[in-house]
Order: C-alpha cells, then sequence, then structure tokens
C-alpha cells in the first residue's frame, strides 16, 4: 500500500515542489483513507491529527450554528488539500468536514509529518511551503467572498449609482 | 459639440442618439430582483447588436440605463426586430423596467461599444467566467457557440452566485449542459437545499482542466471577480490578449461624447465594455475619480 501511496503522492501536482525523497518521505506517513456520501470526516473542536489530500469526490466544510444547523462554508474537489490546523497548536479542527458524494483521498497521519519536518528543517520548510500559498488563496477568496461582491446596492446598505429621478 | 468641430460617428446615427420604441413582448422573472424582458415591433428599429454591446434603455419620464443585450434576438435585414435584455432592479430606471408589464413601451439607443468577438474564438476552447448578473452578457456567446458547436472546441462555463436563489438561467444552465457545455456552478452562500459547489467562482477553474494554448476567455462580473479570475486565468496559461472582460462605467450618452466613462484613455462606451485583459489589468486597479 505505501508504495501505491508513493506513486500516487508523487502524482499529485499539489505535491510537485518536493523532491523525490521528500515525496517519498511523506508517503511513508500517507494511508488511502475513504468516505461515504455523507459521511463525516471530522467535526468542529475534534484532534486534528490527520490531513487529506483529495483524490476523489467533493468534501464540505461546515460549521454548527445553533439553530440553522450545518452550514456549509466552501467545498473541496480533487486535487486539493484538507486540512491545515494539525500545523499549529491546539491541533483541533476550526471547522467541521463532511463527504458530500464518496470520496477518495491519501489520509497523512500528522504527527508524524511534524516530527519528520522537526527533524529535516529542510523538509518542513518545503512543506510549509506548499501550505502557505493554499492558506493565502483561501484566505483571499474568503475576504473577497466577505465583500459580498454580487450583492444588489441596497442589500450591503449603498445608494445604487443610477439616478434617483429622471 | 459643435463648438468641437465635429460630430462623433456613433452620434451621427440617428439610432445612437434617439431612442427608438419597442414593445415588451415578454417578462420572465429570472430571480426575485432579475427579469428578462424580450423586446419587439419597432416602428422604426435599432440596428443589430453583436453579443457583448449594450443598449441604452429608457423608462419613460424616469431615466436612462445602460444594459447589455443577453440574447441573439432577430436581426434580419440588419436590424434587432427583437432584442432581450436581462436587469436587475437596483435603482429607479431599472426598477421602472423590472415592473414594465408586456405591451408596455420601453426606449432602445444603441447598439453601442465593441462585442465579444465570439468568431475570433473559432477552433479554440471558449472559456467563459460568469459572476452574478455578469452572465447575463455573456449568455450570446454560449448561445453563439452552441449556434455554430463545429467550429469551437471545448465550450466551459463557471458561473459564480451570491446565493442558489440568485443563479440565472437555471433551466438552461441544465440544457447547456446536455449540449455538452462544461458547466460548473458555485455559490458564496449556500442553503440547506443546495447540493453544488461553495466558494469563489476562481475555485472553480483549476478543476476545469483547461487547455491555455488553445483557449480564449471571456469574463464578466463585478470588477474585484473580473481581475481576480483573468489573473486566475492567467495564472493557468491563458494569454492576457486572449481574456477579455466586460467593464461597468458610468456611460450615459453611448457615444463617445459626454467623457462620463472615460477611464483612463479608454470611453468604454465606445473602446469598450468588452477590452482584453492586456489593456485592461491595469486600469481595473486605478482608483475613480
Amino acid at each position: 500500500m505505501t508504495e501505491t501511496v508513493a506513486a500516487r503522492v508523487s502524482a499529485q501536482p499539489f505535491f510537485a515542489t518536493l523532491t523525490d525523497t521528500q515525496r517519498a518521505a511523506l508517503a511513508e506517513d500517507g494511508i488511502t483513507e475513504e468516505f461515504a456520501a455523507g459521511e463525516r470526516v471530522f467535526g468542529e473542536g475534534g484532534i486534528a491529527d490527520r490531513f487529506w489530500l483529495i483524490e476523489g469526490g467533493s468534501i464540505a466544510l461546515d460549521l454548527r450554528v445553533p439553530g440553522r444547523g450545518d452550514r456549509v462554508i466552501e467545498t473541496l474537489g480533487p486535487g486539493t488539500m484538507l486540512g491545515w490546523s494539525w500545523l499549529h497548536p491546539p491541533y483541533r479542527w476550526h471547522f467541521g468536514a463532511v463527504a458530500r458524494v464518496a470520496t477518495t483521498a491519501i489520509a497523512f497521519d500528522a504527527a508524524s509529518v511534524r516530527r519528520r519536518c522537526d527533524a529535516d528543517p529542510a523538509f518542513g520548510y518545503a512543506l510549509l511551503r506548499l501550505f502557505t500559498p493554499l492558506i493565502t488563496e483561501r484566505l483571499q477568496a474568503t475576504r473577497l467572498r466577505l465583500l459580498d461582491l454580487y450583492a444588489a446596492p441596497s442589500q450591503v446598505g449603498q445608494a445604487s449609482t443610477e439616478p434617483a429621478d429622471a | 459639440m459643435t463648438s468641437q468641430g465635429a460630430v462623433t460617428p456613433a452620434l451621427a446615427e440617428p439610432a445612437a442618439a434617439v431612442p427608438r420604441f419597442y414593445r415588451v413582448a415578454s417578462r420572465r422573472e429570472d430571480t426575485g430582483d432579475t427579469v428578462t424582458l424580450e423586446l419587439t415591433e419597432p416602428a422604426i428599429g435599432v440596428p443589430a447588436f453583436a453579443p457583448g454591446q449594450f443598449a441604452m434603455l429608457t423608462a419613460l419620464g424616469i431615466g436612462e440605463v445602460p444594459i447589455s443585450v443577453s440574447g441573439l434576438g432577430d436581426n434580419r435585414g440588419g436590424q434587432a426586430r427583437r432584442l432581450q435584455h436581462t436587469l436587475r432592479a437596483v435603482g429607479a430606471v431599472t426598477r421602472a423596467l423590472h415592473a414594465a408589464p408586456p405591451g408596455s413601451l420601453i426606449g432602445v439607443r444603441g447598439p453601442f461599444g465593441t462585442g465579444w468577438d465570439v468568431e475570433s474564438a473559432a477552433g479554440r476552447d471558449v472559456v467563459i467566467v460568469a459572476g452574478g448578473i455578469g452572465l447575463a452578457p455573456l449568455r450570446p456567446v454560449v448561445l453563439t457557440a452552441l449556434a455554430d458547436r463545429s467550429r469551437y472546441g471545448r465550450i466551459v462555463l463557471l458561473v459564480g452566485a451570491r446565493t442558489p436563489g440568485d443563479l440565472l438561467y437555471t433551466d438552461e444552465l441544465e440544457r447547456w449542459r446536455r449540449d455538452g457545455v462544461e458547466v460548473a456552478v458555485t455559490v458564496d452562500r449556500a442553503d440547506s437545499g443546495w447540493g453544488g459547489e461553495v466558494g469563489l467562482v476562481t475555485a472553480l477553474i483549476k478543476p476545469a482542466g483547461l487547455a491555455p494554448g488553445n483557449s480564449v476567455a471571456f469574463v464578466c462580473g463585478p470588477d474585484i471577480m473580473m481581475r481576480f479570475t483573468a489573473d486566475a486565468l492567467a495564472g493557468e496559461g491563458i494569454p492576457v490578449h486572449r481574456i477579455r472582460v466586460s467593464l461597468e462605467r458610468n456611460m450615459r450618452c453611448g457615444a463617445a461624447w459626454c467623457g462620463h466613462c472615460q477611464l483612463g484613455p479608454l470611453l468604454v462606451c465606445r473602446d469598450g465594455p468588452v477590452v482584453g485583459y492586456d489593456r485592461a489589468a491595469a486600469l481595473m486597479s486605478v482608483r475613480e475619480l
């Protein structure tokens, strides 16, 4: 299985900037994980002991809002990484994640990967350089969504630029 | 005008300066605040529109607003005999147009501005990215490509909307899917009944697996959405001159005369609204005066 995971890690564009050795090391901490449609991957506040590279399917990040159920914040598809709360203490998930359809992923053992990062700073730096653009990209997307770009002016408390009267 | 010694060619055209009156043949409510009006039966019509061009629509006694065409229309004899406009009620004029019942009269001036030039994508993949009501001016791009399907490669349509209820043309999106258009939709805010994607429209670009060397991109939506989308498309490798955006500024005369829509060296009503991102990129971050 480790060989299979190694091949799959090597085939993923997300890991393209890692060296062969670094990819092989990362693959040693990876296993295949499958989720049925509707199956919860992790819950808000749970221990962030893994992260996943989604190979097929789709995952919804959600947040439980009292009285309004689980609200989907973002969906993630194949080729994208799920989870970064494992990178920093307190190593707990800030959101939940649920499989929207049958989903296949490579799951990585977070504690083991952190140990490798501590033992090999070059590996740790390379991994951080993988995750930083991902985090930046999602932060930018979130900021843009905060602007509520598609809202009508009245929906965001602005006056229309149209003349009020002719 | 005469003091400057010349009449601009656009104003010399009567249809550019004087509204022609069309009758509302049908009114379809697309969302809670957006309708598509079909305009027909002009006594004297305006010239035919190309996809991407816009008209100045008059709500009688209230005012005039620029609205892009959202359909291919009926252009027999070079005249626009039938026009489609999708508009959202956001101000006095669009509220009046939004409420216009079948049978009522609406003034039309135009056509104005540059078009999408869909023809130039012949032999290539057509990549269309729409945000919000930006899908309306892009609908003719989809229809043009589908009408002559063999001339184009893949047709990829990526749509972002505020909520599922704000999605335009939902019935047509399904039909286009069946016709081979690769449609992907995402919303900023999902409701409990939404089973689709949630996130920014740019998140749809990478999964689309574009062939950047052989694609022409057409992008329409709020300025910031277009900027981030065009940057993401360029990041995928699509040359910036093959990424087109539709700029929206304060168009008034439509004929490059009044200057209200000036954006740097461009008068958007004449030099736009459709502009290559190679020209538009620097202008889109200019702070408005």
